[in-house]
């Protein structure tokens, strides 16, 4: 029950366009998902020997100032925290794994949305457009983004089995469809070392993608294991640090459209969430075919 | 010429208008402008009016159409006049997966391409496409034709009855049970007919002709491959 | 032992049993599944495992005739501008003219119009005589779109979007050669003689997002007039219940596996799908969660066979029942008067479900004129009203027995269990104690 948006920029001198963009994208997709929306965004990179977390607490008030004093005290590293809405932007002058570890120990009633080198996460219940201006999405300027609209299927609308997944450093994936053998892949996965926050068949995909990429394999490559290891319908969108790809399974029963032009390539559920991208009259509109990897790259 | 706001006039109330005009009426052409990918617009038409759409739209324009004359000027979405029964729905960009799915009669023209399963399980609908078509295309169709001036994707015609499928350009794949059939005369004449009806210009000796080799009509233990 | 004199009776094994070492020689020998009509004939926990508390000295019970006991249901008020209104909580399941005969759809109409409760179209669209004969008529949008036209969606009192059946959840239709006749295939858009392929997903639609969507171009169309059901076979039901309902669904209609057919593969109907008994409780339990039962109506079917059933169905929560199978077997299926020609189809009458050969010496599951005529489409439906009073007023006796004025108020409070699995399926206690299995201890 969802939409899914994604923006890759090729052009760098949109990039301070970036997020309004992808705000109008999302919002074309509040029909598909009205109940609550995740974004990804790519932008503002940590200098070297840092990360950048995204943390969640429902609650507001929550003490993130004494969060990151106690993990810089603790770590005996610098760090910075920046509030927004019930998320928290979490820089530390130390990797991620190391946070990460701190945050498991010692702040259990914290969610980790996302983390990496650049990587933003942000998701909450409303519609995508309240989502977008209480996050600020307008502003942010940055190479790429992945949006995600919802409708829950539960009574209590809750942001723990939302996407975007983010089970690596980066990296994120968004999912339309219904997978059929995640059951048994997810036990898999769990021997191969992943370990899983919910029991959402689009979480073993991303942690399975995860899996692939820490193996080794390219972005391309990861997706193509996935088109014979995954069963199901999907079409999945991922962003990593400087990658951006779009895949459907062999069935192709889940909408996707894709539009490129030398600027800029977009993905979205519908055309709708398209149509006012700069220059769509002059892209090339095109519906990704079945089984088959399409990416790009910033390098 | 009528012209509706979408931002002002709620689809309901476009839809209710338009599908309640009299038989007799003058009011014979409509554009709606400022669409927004609205959905199931201009459905469930019964008269012969003409309906110039002026934007993108979304999943079902034209569902359903009698008799009317739909023409989308931008993009639309799934399931473009599924289930037409009569009249011509026509959209001058590209069209999404499932174009005229269903469809009994009348004529649907694609000037772009059109996504996946184009045709699927057509009834008799006659399909005209400038570009190419994606995969399953004319999956289960069941009469009717479906021209294709570009190319088409994998598995074309699986599990076709009797519709007849036309491709210029390159065929991916067939389907299963769906083979390439021999151009009688009969056919380019046919053929020509449609290209002309669909306003595109293209030689019909150009075209090859695929459709169902009737194997598998009746089950037999041998074909269970294809199953 | 062969040398002794005592007496060795034959041992079935009970894996290899009669049914199934006949099935495997009749693979060997032909090459093809074996299909069949009807719905799971294997016992599965239903109803009959299942009782009332009637009343005592803390319940009083409700005087017969004087004292009214309601049985009225209204469907799909949520969006619709003109809901359903129907006399019994009973309805005609969806079944199609190709599959039963026009004299049986005409008979069903009759029947049902009687009784004031709705017949349901099936795969291969609206005949002039069901619409005529049928005062309250569904019309099913199915995977293969057979025969759909705006015109009849309009003369449809309600629109039943069909994703599965109890039968056979995950599979389409099925008509074979013998029955596609030169009205069915025209009806159908298909050359005639020729063994239908049916899609099991619908051609423009896949999953809740794109239903959603589906449902608003119906109402489109219909002007918002009329209620749109969704139609499931029983697997998931909480969630497939949750995401009816998200999608725009005015009722949700739930198909147990004992749920017929007129065709399929046998391992289909009896290994796919639960029985009814197991998916009416998280059925309802998703409308309660979502704060919709009894704004969403909820019609069950698979097995319903008499009053106890519909009293127990509806206790568990639903608004209504339908029937399939029985409404057949009480216009004439399977009667004991056809047993010489049973006999010669190689079973007994009762025992009849190859209605895919369309050899139905009733005159019901065929298209040969000569079998059809011996239907007598009033007599039929004079029978199928008999037999529908009789299924409202047992439902209405057993309610009354627990003190209710209408059968709406029976609730789960109202039943036991016989058994263990019994009691965990319906989430009823079981019998002389208060014990629910998987929800509270001893």
């Amino acid at each position: 029950m969802c939409g899914i948006v994604g923006l890759f920029l090729k052009n760098p001198a949109l990039q301070s366009k970036l997020g309004a963009h992808v705000e109008t994208m999302l919002v074309g997709m509040t029909e598909r998902g009205p109940d609550s929306a995740g974004i990804a965004v790519y932008h503002s990179p940590v200098a070297q020997g840092r990360s950048k977390l995204t943390l969640f607490n429902a609650d507001e008030a929550y003490p993130w100032r004494k969060l990151a004093g106690d993990l810089g005290a603790a770590l005996n590293v610098e760090t910075d925290v920046a509030q927004k809405g019930n998320h928290a932007l979490l820089v530390a002058e130390t990797s991620e794994t190391a946070v990460i570890d701190w945050l498991h120990a010692n702040r259990t009633d914290v969610r980790i949305m996302g983390y990496g080198k650049l990587m933003e996460v942000y998701k909450d219940m409303g519609l995508p457009g309240t989502v977008a201006k209480k996050y600020g999405l307008k502003a942010m300027a940055g190479t790429h983004a992945i949006g995600h609209t919802r409708m829950a299927t539960e009574s209590a609308v809750t942001t723990e089995h939302s996407h975007p997944f983010t089970p690596a450093p980066d990296m994120c994936l968004v999912h339309n469809g219904s997978l059929s053998n995640h059951n048994n892949l997810r036990k898999w996965l769990k021997k191969q070392g992943q370990s899983f926050d919910t029991d959402n068949d689009s979480e073993v995909a991303a942690r399975y993608f995860a899996y692939r990429l820490s193996e080794g394999a390219t972005l391309k490559e990861a997706l193509e294991a996935g088109l014979t290891d995954l069963d199901g319908f999907f079409t999945f969108t991922m962003g990593t640090k400087d990658g951006f790809a779009v895949v459907r399974d062999g069935i192709a029963c889940k909408p996707a459209v894709l539009a490129e032009n030398d600027d800029w390539v977009a993905m979205a559920s519908e055309f709708r969430s398209l149509a006012y991208l700069p220059d769509i009259e002059k892209a090339k509109i095109w519906e990704p075919a079945p089984a088959t990897v399409y990416t790009w790259s910033l390098h | 010429m009528n012209v509706i706001d979408l931002s002002k006039t709620p689809l309901r109330e476009v839809n209710s208008r338009l599908q309640k005009l009299p038989k007799d009426t003058n009011e014979r052409l409509w554009k709606l402008i400022n669409l927004h990918g609205e959905h199931a617009c201009a459905v469930g038409l019964t008269q012969p009016i003409e309906v110039q759409i002026e934007g993108h739209i979304g999943y079902y324009c034209g569902g359903m159409n009698q008799e009317a004359t739909i023409v989308v000027n931008g993009q639309c979405g799934v399931g473009l006049a599924e289930n037409i029964m009569s009249g011509e729905v026509r959209v001058k960009g590209n069209a999404s997966a499932a174009a005229g799915a269903t469809g009994q009669g009348g004529l649907i023209v694609i000037e772009g391409d059109a996504g996946t399963r184009c045709g699927i399980s057509m009834k008799g609908v006659d399909i005209v496409v400038g570009g190419s078509v994606g995969a399953m295309s004319a999956f289960m169709a069941q009469a009717g034709s479906l021209i294709v001036c570009g190319d088409a994707g994998a598995n074309l015609g699986d599990s076709a009855y009797e519709a007849r499928l036309y491709v210029q350009g390159r065929v991916e794949s067939l389907g299963a049970d769906c083979v390439e059939k021999k151009m009688t005369p009969h056919h380019l004449a046919k053929l020509e007919k449609l290209l002309k009806r669909a306003g595109i210009a293209a030689d019909p000796h150009k075209f090859k002709r695929y459709g169902s080799a009737r194997k598998l009509y009746n089950f037999h233990v041998d074909n269970v491959d294809a199953y | 032992m062969s040398s002794t004199p005592f007496y060795t009776p034959p041992r079935w094994s009970a894996t290899f049993d009669p049914h199934s070492v006949a099935e495997i020689h009749r693979a060997a020998q032909t090459g093809i599944y074996d299909i069949r009509g009807a719905g799971a004939k294997r016992k599965v926990p239903h109803f009959d495992d299942l009782l009332f508390l009637g009343a005592s000295i803390s319940r009083y019970p409700l005087e017969g005739y004087r004292e009214k006991c309601g049985t009225d249901v209204v469907l799909g008020a949520r969006f619709a501008k003109k809901p359903i209104q129907l006399k019994i909580p009973v309805t005609i399941a969806g079944m199609s003219f190709g599959a039963l005969s026009g004299n049986a759809k005409e008979a069903l109409g009759r029947g049902a119009s009687q009784m004031g409760t709705s017949t349901t179209t099936g795969d291969g669209g609206m005949t002039p005589e069901e619409r005529l004969s049928s005062k309250t008529l569904v019309y099913q949008l199915l995977p293969s779109r057979y025969g759909m036209n705006p015109e009849d969606l309009r003369k449809a009192d309600a629109i039943e979007v069909v994703v599965g059946q109890g039968a056979k959840p995950g599979g389409g239709g099925m008509l074979l050669g013998q029955k596609i006749t030169e009205r069915v295939a025209k009806m159908r858009t298909l050359p005639v003689g020729i063994d239908q392929r049916s899609a099991c997903r619908h051609p423009d639609w896949t999953g809740p997002d794109d239903l959603t969507i589906k449902i608003q171009e119906l109402r489109e169309i219909t002007d918002w007039e009329k209620p749109i059901y969704v139609k499931v076979g029983a697997t998931r039901p909480y969630f497939d219940t949750a995401l009816a309902v998200k999608s725009g669904a005015d009722v949700v209609v739930l198909d147990g596996m004992q749920g017929g057919t007129a065709a399929t593969q046998d391992v289909f109907i009896e290994h796919v799908g639960l029985p009814i008994l197991a998916a009416i409780r998280p059925a309802v339990q998703a409308l309660q969660d979502l704060d919709m039962h009894r704004k969403v109506q909820l019609i069950v079917s698979g097995g319903i066979r008499n009053g106890a059933d519909v009293a127990k169905a509806l206790a568990l929560g639903a608004d209504a029942v339908a029937i399939g199978t029985a409404a057949l077997i009480a216009l004439g299926d399977n009667d004991p008067h056809w047993e010489e020609e049973y006999k010669k189809l190689g079973t007994t009458a009762g025992c009849y479900d190859d209605w895919h050969e369309g050899r139905d010496p009733a005159g019901i599951t065929t298209q040969d004129p000569d079998l059809a005529k011996r239907l007598d489409p009033v007599k039929a439906g004079k029978r199928l009203a008999n037999y529908l009073a009789v299924l409202t007023m047992e439902t209405q006796i057993i309610a009354r027995a627990c003190g209710k004025s209408h059968v709406h108020n029976l609730e789960p409070d109202d039943l036991v269990a016989l058994t263990v699995e019994a009691a965990a399926m319906a989430g009823v206690p079981l019998a002389g104690t208060n014990w629910i299995p998987g929800k509270n201890g001893m």
